[in-house]
């Protein structure tokens, strides 16, 4: 990239449109908060002080889905929470992510029974799936990032694909 | 037994025939389903009891007749009393009087006896399902209902359950 090296000292970057757009919605990539239990209080601790997510563009955990682009699914999902979640899930505007935090939102965890789903999974669509019960901030932040590296190897090629 | 209950259990006994336990101090009376209803009213206001505490089922399966015994743990804020009248039902089809129109609590209670074991209460105002989703299939808290609703996924079975699970679609 010898374009960006010599042009670096004039303010002026040259790159693709794709890794702008990658390096955009990564990089300002809202949650909504959605805890459901204790796994929410995990996702508090990620967001306070002490791991401070807004390093990576996070500070602002959005109440409305119409505002965010990232649903983190904090807890287990009973049967009657399903329909709710799914209709955020369809509010939220394109592009959008799901992370099930938890066993519980990944395979239903320890409750195995007539009230809980078997995973988030049946209700809406997964890209990264964190274990825990409850995961630790860390592993919450490992989770996103592993997202964000998902994101920036979105190609445009692929979206028009999905939009026909 | 408590003194100042003893008169009322007597009073429930010559009403309407109730046999009693005594466990700890706890009075248990078996009332008849059809007298049910009379029986609460005679309590709430011949005796004060105002509040129908709480309102739940046992289910004895596999005994069949009697299969439930719904109980109503009544308590008597004046008079810090507080005694179980038990009604015995069989299992197929069980069916009771409502209480609602004698405690309002009752409506509630009720539709989650309705929810969680399959009992009718003959008369009740409002007979849906309260906790479970509508749609949903059985009653959970009967004992013949299945524990387990999904077989977990391990390594060994992951492919033959990633077959049939219901994955969501975009």
């Amino acid at each position: 990239m010898g374009v960006e090296q010599k042009l670096g000292n004039m303010g002026v970057v040259t790159t693709t449109l794709e890794q702008t757009v990658n390096w955009a919605r990564t990089n300002a990539m809202w949650p909504m908060l959605f805890g459901l239990a204790c796994c929410a209080i995990e996702m508090m601790s990620a967001q306070a002080a002490h791991y401070d997510m807004s390093r990576f563009g996070m500070e602002l955990m959005r109440a409305s889905p119409r505002q965010s682009d990232l649903m983190i699914v904090a807890g287990r999902v009973s049967k009657k929470m399903g329909p709710v979640l799914r209709r955020l899930y369809e509010q939220m505007p394109e592009p959008k992510w799901v992370i099930a935090m938890g066993d519980c939102a990944s395979c239903g965890g320890v409750f195995n029974n007539y009230a809980i789903y078997q995973g988030v999974d049946e209700v809406v669509p997964v890209d990264v799936y964190v274990a825990g019960c409850p995961p630790r901030p860390e592993a919450l932040i490992h989770g996103v990032l592993t997202l964000h590296e998902k994101v920036k190897g979105d190609k445009f090629k692929d979206l028009v694909k999905d939009i026909k | 037994m408590e003194k100042s209950l003893e008169p009322i259990v007597k009073d429930l006994q010559d009403k309407f025939g109730v046999t009693f336990e005594e466990f700890r101090g706890e009075v248990q009376c078996i009332v008849k389903p059809e007298q049910i209803v009379e029986a609460l009213t005679c309590l709430r206001d011949d005796h004060q009891f105002e509040l129908l505490s709480s309102q739940t089922a046992v289910d004895y399966y596999p005994q069949t007749s009697p299969r439930f015994h719904i109980i109503y743990q009544m308590t008597s804020l004046t008079r810090n009393l507080s005694v179980q009248l038990r009604v015995p039902v069989s299992g197929d089809q069980p069916k009771v009087p409502t209480a609602a129109n004698v405690y309002k609590t009752a409506v509630w209670r009720e539709r989650e006896l309705l929810d969680m074991f399959g009992i009718e209460f003959e008369g009740h105002p409002d007979p849906r399902r309260i906790l479970m989703p509508e749609g949903s299939e059985g009653h959970p808290l009967r004992r013949d209902y299945p524990l387990g609703y999904e077989e977990p996924q391990f390594s060994f079975n992951y492919e033959e359950i990633d077959l049939r699970k219901p994955y969501a679609k975009e």
